[in-house]
């Protein structure tokens, strides 16, 4: 199995692939961050008791007046940069990973239903899916946001809320294509429980696409949660985001303190630039149609 | 003889893939007099359609002539600048498409890609290019030709599309018309219309062709020689009748007695047993031998050399068949 | 044609009466907004009367009634907040948000589509692949991060452009303009240009896939068959090709466009639509934020119709059904 895979045409084409090196290797670096994050810095952000308010606005450690302790700086409350990205970054990616897997299975099941069983339920769930697509999803998530207040678990709703259209479109179109398939036809015909047939005949078919949707969309939603915070409508304070730290960088940029907000910002487009450029890769690699 | 129109020497063309090189057309030669019609045959995948798109310097990257002459009255095309080739593309050799639904621009009204043609290789005015068109469009069995010039190509059926890529292919008075596949994508009935109406138009302008296709049995109607191409090199070559008659490359019988034949009623068409191998790695000697019938040890060690046979024919097989063994 | 017309006129009434639906729905779950008309040392009685007056008391059948009532006759509300009706205080606002948005588009489509067109055009290139990552990080960056290190940068930093506001405007037919003063241009530039970068990303991935797609196409082949020059059958007849989907993407990108204003307006402190709603929203001010979904939704719609409009003169194989 494994050596299956060294061997395989895509782990070569990977090789091969510059874009897809690197955006690989962001994502690692990435997942060292959520993993281990809190290990890497001294300081623990949320400690309100573990803060010095001397060590306020200290800049990066290469400038003057910096020190190796903070190397990224600090913010008003004496909190060290780098430590507060470490957490906010796993904050965005939690968001980010729950609400696309939360879509994932919601967008999938409805778009498996209307693929699969037509009729009205069909025409339901893709007029939804119609209204929902002609505005921007970065709208709807602000007025749910609005009106439910802010947290974790509201930001997540709102993105789901999204979020399902882009999986139940996808899957509706690969179902049905493989539901007009003579082979499925005749696993109908010849009394197979419908069950069985979405999950042996249906889902594998279904899952490429899947697959290559989810990894964008894991960065639409960092992207989409870092505008709702950014607005203030998105996690709370106590657990900020990257989103979060950038807004909380802007109230002190217009007296020159760049670095509390250019430095979550870097983090932010890192990330997401590493997960597009997975996403581009497996589109290349996963879709039969382009090849 | 004369001079040939177009003179094919020892042409190369691969395509440099990421999986290695495909040597489509390894080393093709052919020659062809004004007024005559070649046909060019092979299975698909035999590099027929390259060496179409390799006389009009239409080969893109990964794809590169390597080697080789196109002369054209004794002008060689390969390594002429682009500049050139295009006074010779449409003007001297113009080109027909296997596929009429997809060779005419779909947002393009038909009289405005007739046009562009004439506005590229000739001085006329626009009145009289128009006038051109209509005529053309008449000529080739389309009927209130004046009219339909306004129309766009998903206004017309199949065959009538095919009538229209043959017009514009014919517009500019080229000597040379290469029709790739023309009549494959077609139903049954429309394919016999339009090879007879491309007969017809090259007799009447004097022109000469080069018919790509896998049909032995068109080919054996319209060519006047026949080249056959096996693995990017040609197997055998001759007068029709002489090739269709008594071939002496097994592929070429192999070919022929595929064809379905109407007085025969034969219960099941023979076909050539395996299909054709990887072109990116060919085994040393005949790339035909793992198919062929009649392969021996020597077909194993060496690559049989293009030589000539009985009448007209030149075939590369060590052990060619003789007219006794002729179907 | 006529025909086309009125179905597709009923659909937007149908589209417009769901986003009202929708849009009273969750208005009745935001907070109860009694609170932002009486005097904070109100007593229960005051406060009974207050709810009386709004219609809170009713059922929410009823409050529908009322609200799609009086919506029907123009009548949209005062906004609890500045007292004046919302309808014209969104309808002032409006000029400004077009301002940013059209010039975005504008930034956009020059820049994107013949970056697009090239790399489509000369896939293997190693400018392409340049053009291609440049387009990826453009979407990966969070918009109103780019809008900040503007302003440092810029404002800050180098003291060349403003950081907020609109600067000097122009009155023309009732409008306030700034694109026809210097101090205007002058203001508009980073709002502008911040707004762009996702739909200028966007439209170049865009045009270059279409571009890639025509380029295999046989009448592509053709036409090189027929003499035409490369560059003639790239632009002559692979472009138009190639920008029908980018139609489609333009209509939705115009819709995103504004949605995103909000955030830009909100860090260039920039006097449209977005900075009032996103003020709405703090404040609770729910006739203003009724009269924003409404007027969106109709923007939309609109757009919806105009680019199967569009497509319709692009590709004479489809016709208005």
């Amino acid at each position: 199995m494994m050596s299956g895979f060294w061997t395989s045409e895509f782990f070569h084409n990977w090789r091969h692939n510059a874009s897809a090196i690197a955006g690989s290797t962001l994502l690692v670096i990435f997942a060292v961050i959520v993993l281990a994050g809190p290990l890497l810095v001294a300081q623990d952000p949320y400690d309100v008791g573990s803060l010095n308010l001397l060590d306020s606005y200290k800049p990066p450690m290469w400038l003057d007046g910096g020190e190796s302790a903070f190397p990224l700086g600090t913010d008003g409350q004496g909190r060290d940069v780098l430590a507060s990205i470490f957490y906010g970054t796993r904050v965005s990616v939690l968001i980010g990973v729950s609400a696309m897997v939360l879509s994932c299975l919601i967008g999938t099941a409805l778009g498996l239903l209307a693929g699969f069983y037509g009729g009205w339920l069909d025409s339901v769930i893709m007029r939804i899916a119609d209204v929902q697509l002609s505005f921007p999803s970065m709208l709807i998530a602000l007025f749910l946001m609005s009106a439910f207040g802010t947290g974790i678990d509201k930001v997540l709703i709102a993105l789901t809320a999204v979020g399902w259209v882009v999986y139940a479109r996808t899957v509706r179109g690969s179902t049905l294509s493989e539901v007009n398939k003579e082979y499925v036809q005749a696993a109908r015909v010849a009394g197979l429980r419908d069950g069985k047939i979405i999950r042996r005949h249906i889902l594998p078919n279904v899952l490429t696409p899947v697959i290559v949707v989810s990894t964008v969309q894991v960065g639409t939603f960092i992207l989409i949660e870092a505008s709702l915070s950014f607005l203030g409508v998105g996690v709370p304070i106590t657990k900020p985001s990257l989103g979060l730290l950038i807004k909380n960088g802007f109230d002190v940029l217009f007296s020159g303190l760049w670095w509390n907000s250019v430095f979550p910002g870097l983090f932010i487009m890192a990330l997401v630039f590493g997960i597009n450029l997975v996403g581009d890769f497996l589109r290349d690699e996963l879709n039969p149609r382009l090849k | 003889m004369t001079a040939p129109l177009l003179s094919v020497r020892d042409l190369r063309t691969h395509f440099h893939t990421f999986s290695g090189v495909v040597k489509a057309v390894n080393g093709v030669s052919f020659d062809i007099g004004a007024g005559q019609v070649m046909g060019l045959v092979g299975e698909s995948g035999g590099g027929k359609s390259v060496v179409g798109f390799s006389i009009l310097g239409l080969i893109d990257p990964p794809g590169r002539i390597e080697g080789g002459q196109i002369l054209l009255d004794g002008q060689d095309l390969v390594g002429a600048p682009e500049e050139a080739l295009r006074r010779v593309r449409g003007r001297q050799i113009s080109m027909v498409f296997q596929d009429p639904m997809t060779s005419l621009n779909p947002l393009h009204t038909v009289g405005r890609q007739m046009d562009e043609m004439l506005r590229l290789h000739t001085d006329l005015d626009a009145p009289a290019r128009k006038a051109a068109c209509i005529e053309m469009l008449e000529s080739v069995g389309i009927s209130r030709a004046a009219e339909r010039l306004g129309a766009y190509p998903h206004q017309f059926s199949g065959g009538m599309r095919q009538r229209v890529v043959i017009a514009i292919a014919l517009l500019a008075g080229p000597r040379l018309i290469i029709a790739d596949e023309p009549t494959t994508a077609l139903d049954v009935t429309i394919q016999s219309q339009i090879l007879k109406l491309m007969r017809r138009q090259i007799a009447d302008r004097g022109a000469s062709m080069i018919l790509i296709t896998h049909d032995l049995a068109v080919v054996s109607e319209m060519a006047d020689h026949i080249t056959v191409l096996y693995c990017g090199k040609v197997v055998e070559r001759g007068l029709t009748r002489d090739v269709i008659g008594a071939p002496a490359h097994p592929y070429t019988r192999g070919l022929i007695d595929s064809i379905p034949d109407p007085r025969h009623r034969q219960t099941r068409l023979s076909q050539i047993p395996g299909t054709v191998p990887d072109i990116r790695n060919l085994p040393v000697g005949c790339s035909f031998r793992e198919r062929c019938p009649r392969a021996q040890a020597l077909c194993a060690q060496a690559d049989p050399p293009l030589t000539a046979q009985r009448a007209s024919l030149h075939a590369a097989c060590h052990f060619p068949l003789t007219e006794a063994e002729a179907p | 044609m006529l025909g086309y017309t009125i179905k597709r006129l009923l659909q937007m009434v149908l589209v417009l009466w769901a986003v009202s639906v929708i849009v009273f729905l969750m208005m009745s779950f935001t907070g109860d907004p009694v609170f932002m008309v009486i005097p904070i040392d109100s007593t229960q009685a005051e406060i009974d009367q207050a709810r009386r007056i709004l219609g809170l008391d009713r059922s929410m059948l009823a409050q529908y009634g009322i609200f799609i009532g009086n919506l029907l006759q123009g009548d949209f509300g005062r906004s609890y907040v500045f007292g004046q009706p919302a309808m014209e205080l969104i309808l002032e606002r409006l000029p400004a948000t077009m301002e940013i948005v059209v010039l975005a588009v504008v930034i956009a489509a020059v820049v994107a589509i013949p970056l697009g067109v090239y790399a489509g055009a000369n896939p293997g290139r190693a400018s392409s692949r340049a053009i291609m990552s440049g387009s990826l990080l453009g979407i990966s960056l969070p918009g109103f991060w780019v809008g900040m290190m503007l302003i440092f940068l810029f404002s800050v930093r180098w003291h060349l452009l403003p950081s907020s506001g609109r600067g000097d405007a122009v009155e023309v037919w009732g409008l306030r303009l700034s694109f026809l003063t210097v101090d205007g241009w002058r203001h508009l530039i980073l709002p502008s240009v911040t707004l762009s970068l996702g739909t200028l990303a966007i439209l170049l991935r865009i045009t270059r896939a279409g571009m890639m797609e025509v380029t295999r196409q046989d009448y592509m082949k053709f036409a090189r068959a027929k003499g035409v020059s490369r560059r003639g059958v790239l632009y002559g007849h692979g472009l138009r090709n190639a920008l029908i989907p980018v139609v489609t993407i333009f209509g939705l990108q115009l819709g995103d466009l504004i949605a995103f204003a909000t955030i830009t307006e909100t860090i260039f402190a920039w006097p449209g639509l977005g900075k009032l709603l996103i003020d709405s929203i703090y404040r609770a001010d729910r006739p203003v934020i009724v009269v924003y979904l409404m007027l969106v939704a109709l923007i939309f719609v609109v757009i919806n119709f105009i680019v199967d409009i569009v497509y319709t003169l692009i590709d004479p194989r489809i016709t208005v059904k």
